[in-house]
């Protein structure tokens, strides 16, 4: 019973009108930051932390956590409407929610989205709640050599993001691969790739890439002919699902929950991965894999759900180690730091009606954004009809806006602009941009995990196998390389038979 | 002749008025503060903390602006080139000093490129280890280390980090060649300690006080000359038999090179304010550290801070053989 009294002092906590405020002031904020293109949750949270300076401690942080996930919410409007995904995670929303909405489907990609962030947001507030400490425990289990084996799960099942050329889907994992290795190598100290320019010794920025390769390239396209510019003004179609819609992305967002909820928890960048994995295991799963990068309801209703449970089981490193698991996460201890509370393991115990009035406020935050974004859903639905010689000109000025704001650095808007060019390319040869971005995001960590686990193991490869969760992960990659090979197996196996009658 | 006198005597007038107008009216605008990392890591928690206390007595709001990247330069690159009217200060650490050996072709020159306004605060790091980790005591651990040289291994946040350069330090006082392991940063380094993925690491007090109070990690010494309040059963690294591994992370603020002293002046008597703010003692002590005494925070013993720390880490620097670039 000791966890309803901790969540009666938490929602308690939360549910003051001040916090709800907050919460309220925090998730609107979140949104509308989410729904300008670029600006993310990081560049947001930086730009308010002052302001956080003057609240109470417990309502500075339902405030900026409650920007958080209404960024996530907001990013996968953009990423459905315009192409436009503000974090790794949405990249993957993008891929069928856009498609979505130029068959006249926005409202709908946009309703599921929200109904399956705010369901995994419900389930993965639970498990936050019941289960951190015993998470936490798994979470430090993950050392080197098994961030490398999950990293590789993660580039494998990248391939079959693509639909169309397995052979291009590889080539734009590597060149994803090669962007991420530009940059300080960190056990070196040498700079590769930077051309002598030191503002990429840091590598490229993630958001240059992402709104360079989906947005200015989408932007490009639309640019070039009078007959695609209509598509989307003309047909909104239904604004809510159907009951078969809604049939159709029940499962899918059961799984994208259970995917994301334990991916969030590692500290380690394992949230990144959530979104793509999710996507992957829908489209293997499905009866018509062929409809995934058209316009498939499981393809919006996994990722979504999956990522949202990601963004709230990252809180569970913060609450219960004091270590944050994303940029956002470490924002989220300067505000502590500067509000005079040092996280580590003691929060919960030390502070518990700050601890347990968080977690609680997740859940408030959560169903204001539902509330506050179903009736929205219309409103931005109509945005489609703005005419592109307004709507482009403003999209590529917050574009340039929010790229510089994460960094100050005016380098991240040429990234933008070569990448929107590269994209362009892309688009034209019919190369996808998802796994090329998810080789961006993997491959740095990937190559600094193998590095690691090959330096703690003193070059002893086997580090690999003789870990148990590590060896575990390796089996099933080599589980979804077999499955990803299959369908082509089973094409030439029904040639023999068909050439033997 | 007659006429570069003309303007030479014009220019001088000029700049009399404008500084005899800045005087009176500085700051008359905000002020941007500008810290060379990411926002929400220690040395930006520290700018925050500061700038809001001198603000208030300024009376203008010092608004602060992460540029991070490139170890701290490239912030500090842009300061350098900023305009010289104390309107764009900088906030760094011993990353000052240390840059000026491990980047070869820095834009700026770092004792040349600016002028100081006063030390802020000197962060000590602790030496601290996975909490199933076998010696109890700092002499122990020196022999335990010595005799499992090749099995232990230490973490630290990358090239010329701090934790870079404490653990140098710590294989020099052991004079024992340990495996080093870099992470991206102290917070993925902290997260495999507690995990007893890696043995040893040195990281600042701010990151490892809490861990330590709640027995998740194993302290050994303070690399601080004295003990800290915080802890004071950690023995100093000298009481423990390694003197010469003090290190602190020392924050200063700089503002770019031709500042007007008066700029100078003033900022620094609203450091000296803000440090003596019972606020900021309090939140600092949080922190595992306390600001710099008035008589620090100063331009002339910033300066002289930089030049000696430039001179003590070039040789470690140098014999190690790692560079950033």
């Amino acid at each position: 019973m000791d966890l309803l009294s901790n969540l009666g002092l938490g929602f308690a906590t939360a549910a003051s009108p001040e916090n709800l405020l907050f919460c309220l002031i925090g998730v609107i904020l979140g949104t509308l930051i989410g729904v300008l293109p670029g600006i993310g949750a990081t560049a947001t949270i930086a730009m308010l932390l002052p302001i956080t300076f003057q609240l109470e401690p417990v309502s500075s942080l339902i405030m900026l956590a409650g920007i958080y996930y209404g960024a996530q919410y907001g990013g996968s409007t953009t990423a459905i409407l315009i192409n436009m995904p503000g974090e790794s995670s949405s990249a993957v929303t993008a891929i069928d929610g856009y498609q979505m909405a130029r068959k006249g489907k926005a409202g709908t990609a946009l309703a599921v989205a929200a109904l399956g962030s705010f369901f995994a947001g419900t389930v993965a507030t639970l498990l936050v709640a019941i289960f951190a400490p015993p998470l936490t425990v798994i979470a430090l289990k993950f050392g080197a050599a098994e961030y490398f084996s999950l990293m590789l799960l993660g580039l494998v099942s990248a391939i079959a993001l693509a639909h169309g050329s397995i052979l291009k889907a590889l080539a734009m994992v590597v060149l994803g691969l090669l962007l991420g290795v530009v940059g300080t190598d960190i056990y070196t100290g040498t700079q590769r790739f930077t051309f002598g320019i030191t503002a990429y010794a840091d590598g490229l920025s993630f958001v240059a890439l992402a709104v360079g390769v989906f947005g200015i390239a989408e932007i490009l396209r639309n640019l070039e002919g009078e007959q695609d510019r209509t598509v989307l003004g003309t047909k909104l179609g239904a604004l809510w699902p159907s009951r078969a819609d809604l049939k159709a992305m029940i499962a899918p967002m059961l799984r994208g929950t259970a995917l994301g909820s334990a991916l969030g928890i590692l500290p380690g960048g394992g949230a990144v991965l959530a979104a793509f994995a999710s996507y992957t295991v829908e489209k293997r799963l499905s009866k018509t894999p062929e409809a995934f990068g058209k316009g498939a309801i499981a393809g919006v209703a996994g990722p979504e759900s999956a990522n949202n449970a990601g963004a709230q089981t990252s809180f569970i490193p913060l609450l219960t180690l004091g270590i944050p698991a994303n940029p956002v996460m470490a924002l989220m201890v300067g505000a502590m730091i500067i509000q005079g509370i040092v996280p580590g393991p003691n929060v919960a115990t030390d502070q518990p009606a700050l601890f347990w009035g968080i977690i609680a406020s997740m859940w408030i935050g959560n169903l204001m954004l539902i509330v506050l974004n179903l009736p929205l859903i219309g409103l931005w639905v109509k945005l489609l009809k703005v005419p592109y010689h307004v709507l482009f000109p403003i999209i590529m000025a917050f574009c340039s806006i929010g790229v510089y704001s994460v960094n100050s650095n005016v380098y991240d808007l040429y990234a933008v602009a070569a990448f929107g060019l590269l994209g362009y390319v892309l688009l034209k040869l019919r190369c996808e941009p998802a796994p090329l971005l998810l080789g961006f995001v993997l491959g740095p960590l990937l190559e600094e995990n193998l590095r690691r686990a090959m330096i703690l193991g003193r070059g002893d490869p086997s580090v690999f196998l003789t870990r148990p969760i590590s060896a575990g992960l390796l089996v099933l990659t080599l589980l979804v390389l077999v499955v990803v090979l299959l369908p082509s197996v089973n094409k030439k196996r029904a040639e023999v038979f068909s050439e033997s009658d | 002749m007659a006429l570069s006198l003309k303007i030479a005597a014009l220019a001088a007038a000029a700049a009399f008025a404008a500084s005899t107008a800045f005087a009176e009216g500085y700051p008359d605008r905000s002020i941007t503060m500008v810290v060379p990392f990411s926002a929400g890591g220690p040395t930006d928690t520290v700018g925050r903390l500061i700038a809001e206390k001198m603000s208030a007595d300024l009376g203008q709001q010092i608004i602060v602006e992460n540029v991070g990247g490139a170890g701290g330069t490239l912030g500090a690159g842009q300061v350098a080139a900023a305009e010289a009217d104390g309107y764009t200060i900088l906030l760094h650490h011993i990353g000052m000093a240390t840059s000026a050996t491990l980047y070869r072709s820095l834009a700026y020159k770092p004792l040349e490129a600016f002028e100081y306004v006063g030390l802020v605060t000197e962060v000590p790091m602790t030496l601290v280890a996975r909490k199933d980790f076998e010696p109890t005591d700092m002499a122990s651990m020196v022999a335990y280390v010595k005799e499992n040289a090749d099995t232990i291994t230490m973490a630290n946040a990358g090239i010329g980090a701090a934790s870079h350069l404490c653990g140098m330090l710590f294989m020099q006082a052991v004079e024992a060649p340990i495996v080093t392991v870099p992470y991206k940063g102290t917070g993925p380094a902290m997260t495999e300690l507690l995990g007893g993925q890696i043995d040893i690491m040195c990281d600042q007090s701010t990151n490892t006080a809490e861990q330590i109070k709640g027995g998740t990690i194993k302290a050994y010494a303070v690399t601080s000359p004295a003990r800290l309040d915080i802890f004071p059963d950690l023995p100093t690294v000298a009481e423990a038999g390694l003197p010469g591994m003090e290190v602190s992370i020392w924050h200063g603020i700089y503002t770019p090179k031709g500042t007007p002293a008066e700029a100078n002046d003033r900022l620094s008597a609203a450091l000296q304010k803000a440090l003596a703010d019972p606020e900021i003692v309090a939140k600092f002590a949080e922190l595992g550290t306390a600001p710099s005494a008035a008589a620090d925070a100063t331009p002339a013993a910033l300066k002289a801070k930089l030049e000696a720390e430039i001179a003590r880490w070039k040789p470690v620097i140098e014999t190690a053989g790692v560079y950033a670039d």
